[in-house]
């Protein structure tokens, strides 16, 4: 008989790293065994998947093009969940992010036209962070004050926050009449790889931007504020017993909003480093729900913004695929039962499961 | 015995054990029909544990029940409904979103599928005339007060058929004319032939309701249905608390110095918005322990987190000259207030993280450890590997996660922690509650270590051994207020403490 037994000892250290891959490889099975059953070929599929997304360097580029925003987005979702603040809000705060950025090209650059780039994309990050953090201000300050339950205020301000970009594109910045803005000028284009591909033959083509590079230290930053700074001990301790923390002096609501601002500043960089580094215009459907995947990444890599990055790699090849596999519900499939793998997976780690032989 | 009522309970020489605990030891105790039996004896004695068996919800190692003669055996509370036994809890256990009468039929068999709750309605409320139990039976839970869900958890019973009523602590959680009407509803139900097994330690009340009276004390009945009658309050003061345990520590004489705490007129409500200080008033001065004496319940939870900031209170209290009351914990803690919470899991610790990180708790803002912005892991790391050396904290290493550690090994991680910080005020809650004897004794020391060092101590505790062995002075608190402060020389009077416990004036 299977039955289940309550860890009391110590997880070993391998334990939660094995069960997040085990899970990918499971989902990835049962993917191919449904492929099968209604008569594909899972192995060419996965041949397929493979080549399109990590098979030369051009493809290779287009999967990080993907996986940047969805480390910031990802990192975002870890700072809140250490905390135990479950913002589910990281897709509004993409967009509000991206609006923040196009803010800044729409409004400012026409009034100072010959704004040096430097400057230009300095501030689209910094009101991009800042758009991100004001909408997740909103569940934050409701959160603290009036313990509101912050999973459903974030989770509503997401079609709020796309609302919102829809009257701007719809209506104020509409590019003749298309529901999208002007492309943007090239000064506030992050720089490419393929943009020296002059100089850089081998640099034609590839479109990796600087985002991925405000990725990298992003997740370096995260990783020195959790395990490094008074703060990110504070919101360990948060995390784990709220009433020793207060018990130890922290003030818990100040915390929360912190914590949550910040979470939603990653995300609104995300929606940054996309209006700036991919699409150069402000338009509906910048996200195909990086704010969602992020919670799944964040998770996945049990909360560590190192692991955030090969996870982030991953989900952005299965949104890559996505494109280029038919039917392009095979990636979503996928994304769900790696999701499903890692929540049922934590039961591992909590319990033990043993064989145990019934005498009658 | 000249009375022929029949027994209503008969409970043997009932054994109880949980792991590591023995609950009850070989303990009698008999209902008659009618009567108000108290059940009296200090947390942990085992009152709860025995009644909680009576109401099928602990199966009991050994001994033997009796309900109106019949020998019964319970696998659950269904069993012991079935004859005639209900409990009343001390947390309810009720819908908040449902109406009176919907929580008294839930988990009935009657009414099916289509309720018709109006004419259920009308039965609840012939009930609650018969026995003066009033509350609208339309009424959502909550928006009743405690008091009134408390009378619905009775009716819940009384619907079930109950005739046997067991109820825990019931007067812990309400105001006092609430507990006057539940008194006369216990009045009324044992008129009418109910029996009720009452379980409290607060004298007066016990005095005030019962017939007859078993006290427990660590598992053992050291009273058994004695008759309210013929026993003084002294004595069952006496009998609930025991002095035969005399703790020998030595102490050296005090060394009192300056004035470090000065509380006047504080006044502070519980959770539940009910007052729970009622204007304290004292003085702590350094290289000075101030016991606190008291039933639990009575502010003395409310005392220890008024001073360090994590509730609000009106009055005034002064460290060291300077204004407090009301700051946030942080201002306590860079005053130099430590503090041993009554919950050390809870309240005192992080149970998932390391015994590090536990250990900084209060010392990370500051050199070495930390510099209000980065944190020296390395140094945290040699500060936990010292107090864990100094303190002779039993675990394999500081990275193993706080609630691996047994109760006194957490206990000195926390004492550790507090004592690091080199308070000139320490509150201690309850420090040695749940200790063994080794552990009791190392904090014991450790604290008169303390004392020696010049720091002021606020002894919060409910074992009088233990305050009569550590403190310097004893103030005893009742119902909020403090009934007096008495030296702790060879003049005090264990009686005199033990009824001023229990409401008298010095």
């Amino acid at each position: 008989m299977l039955t289940f037994e309550k860890r009391v000892d110590d997880i070993p250290r391998w334990l939660p790293v094995a069960t997040s891959i085990g899970s990918v490889v499971i989902a990835f099975i049962l993917s191919g065994i449904i492929l099968k059953l209604i008569g594909g070929e899972p192995l060419v599929v996965g041949q397929f998947f493979f080549e399109a997304t990590f098979g030369s360097w051009p493809v290779f580029s287009d999967t990080l093009v993907k996986a940047t925003p969805l480390i910031m987005v990802g990192l975002g979702c870890a700072v809140a969940f250490k905390m135990k603040l479950w913002n589910i809000g990281a897709e509004g705060q993409f967009y509000a992010g991206a609006f923040g950025a196009s803010l800044v090209v729409l409004v400012l650059l026409p009034m100072f036209p010959t704004m040096p780039k430097v400057l230009v994309i300095s501030l689209m990050i910094i009101m991009g962070m800042v758009g991100g953090a004001l909408w997740a201000f909103v569940p934050a300050y409701l959160k603290a004050q009036f313990n509101i339950n912050e999973i459903i205020t974030t989770l509503m301000l997401n079609y709020v926050a796309v609302l919102w970009n829809n009257f701007w594109i719809f209506d104020r910045w509409s590019d003749a009449g298309f529901q999208m803005t002007p492309v943007f000028p090239k000064s506030a284009w992050l720089p490419r790889l393929a943009d020296y591909a002059s100089d850089y033959r081998a640099f034609s083509g590839i479109t990796l931007h600087l985002g991925v590079i405000f990725a990298l230290v992003a997740s370096f930053i995260v990783w020195w504020i959790l395990e490094r700074s008074s703060w990110g001990y504070e919101i360990k301790l948060i995390g784990d017993n709220p009433q020793a923390a207060r018990y130890a002096g922290i003030n818990i609501s100040c915390n929360i909003i912190l914590a949550l601002m910040v979470s939603g500043a990653l995300a609104g960089l995300a929606g940054m480093s996309e209006v700036s580094g991919v699409v150069h215009r402000l338009q509906e459907r910048i996200s195909p729900g990086y704010g969602f995947s992020g919670i799944i990444i964040a998770w996945l890599a049990k909360l560590n913004p190192f692991a955030v990055i090969p996870v982030s790699i991953l989900f952005g090849a299965l949104i890559l695929a996505g494109r280029e596999i038919q039917p392009s519900g095979l990636p979503m499939m996928l994304q769900g039962f790696i999701m499903f793998m890692v929540i049922s997976s934590d039961l591992l780690l909590r319990y033990r499961i043993k064989w145990t032989t019934t005498n009658k | 015995m000249t009375q022929s009522k029949p027994n209503a309970v008969e409970m043997k020489d009932m054994v109880i054990r949980f792991p590591g605990v023995l609950a009850n030891d070989q303990v009698n105790f008999t209902l008659q029909q009618g009567e108000i039996h108290a059940l009296l004896g200090e947390n942990g004695a085992g009152k709860s544990t025995l009644m909680s068996a009576l109401a099928g919800l602990y199966k009991p190692a050994a001994g033997t029940i009796k309900v109106m003669g019949e020998a019964v055996s319970f696998n659950s509370p269904k069993d012991a409904i079935a004859k005639g036994i209900g409990m009343v809890h001390q947390h309810f256990m009720l819908v908040p979103t449902q109406t009176v009468t919907e929580n008294i039929l839930l988990g009935l068999a009657e009414p099916k599928f289509f309720m018709n709750l109006r004419a259920y309605d009308q039965k609840v409320l012939a009930l609650q005339e018969q026995f003066g139990l009033r509350v609208s039976p339309t009424a959502k839970i909550w928006q009743l007060s405690v008091g009134e869900q408390q009378r619905v958890e009775i009716l819940k019973l009384l619907y079930r058929g109950a005739n046997i009523l067991i109820m825990d602590e019931p007067t812990a959680v309400l105001a006092p004319q609430e507990i006057e009407e539940l008194m006369q509803t216990m009045r009324a139900m044992t008129q009418q032939g109910k029996s009720i097994a009452f379980i409290s330690h607060k004298l007066h009340e016990v005095e005030m309701v019962a017939d007859r009276i078993t006290v427990l004390r660590k598992g053992k009945v050291t009273a058994e249905g004695y008759s309210m009658k013929g026993v003084t309050k002294a004595e069952l003061a006496r009998l609930m608390v025991g002095r035969d345990v005399v703790f020998t520590v030595k102490k050296k004489p005090r060394q009192a110095g300056k004035v470090v705490l000065e509380m006047y007129h504080v006044q502070a409500e519980n959770d539940k918005g009910v007052p729970a200080l009622r204007g304290v008033s004292l003085e702590i001065h350094s290289g000075e322990i101030l016991g606190v004496a008291g039933v639990a319940g009575n502010g003395q939870s409310e005392l220890a987190e008024i001073i360090t900031g994590l509730r609000k209170c009106k009055g005034s209290i002064k460290i060291n000259g300077q204004e407090v009351s009301n700051q946030p914990p942080i201002m306590a803690i860079k005053r130099g207030v430590a503090h041993i919470p009554e919950d050390r899991g809870k309240v005192g610790s992080a149970p998932n993280l390391s015994i590090t990180d536990n250990s900084i708790m209060k010392n990370y803002r500051q050199a070495p450890i930390g510099d209000g912005w980065t944190i020296n892991f390395l140094s945290a790391h040699t500060h936990a590997t010292e107090l864990k050396a100094k303190y002779d904290i039993l675990a394999a290493n500081v990275n193993m996660p706080a609630r691996k550690l047994s109760g006194g090994n957490l206990q000195k991680v926390i004492l550790a922690r507090e004592i690091s910080t080199m308070p000139s005020l320490m509150v201690a809650m309850q420090p040695t509650r749940g200790l063994d004897v080794g552990a009791i004794e190392a904090i014991q020391h450790l604290l008169l270590a303390q004392r020696e060092a010049g720091a002021a101590i606020l002894l919060i505790s409910e074992e009088l051994e233990e305050l009569l062995a550590l403190s310097d002075r004893l103030a005893v608190i009742f119902d909020g207020r403090i009934m007096g402060i008495l030296p702790n020389d060879d003049q005090i009077s264990i009686n005199q403490i033990g009824l001023m416990m229990t409401g008298s004036k010095e």
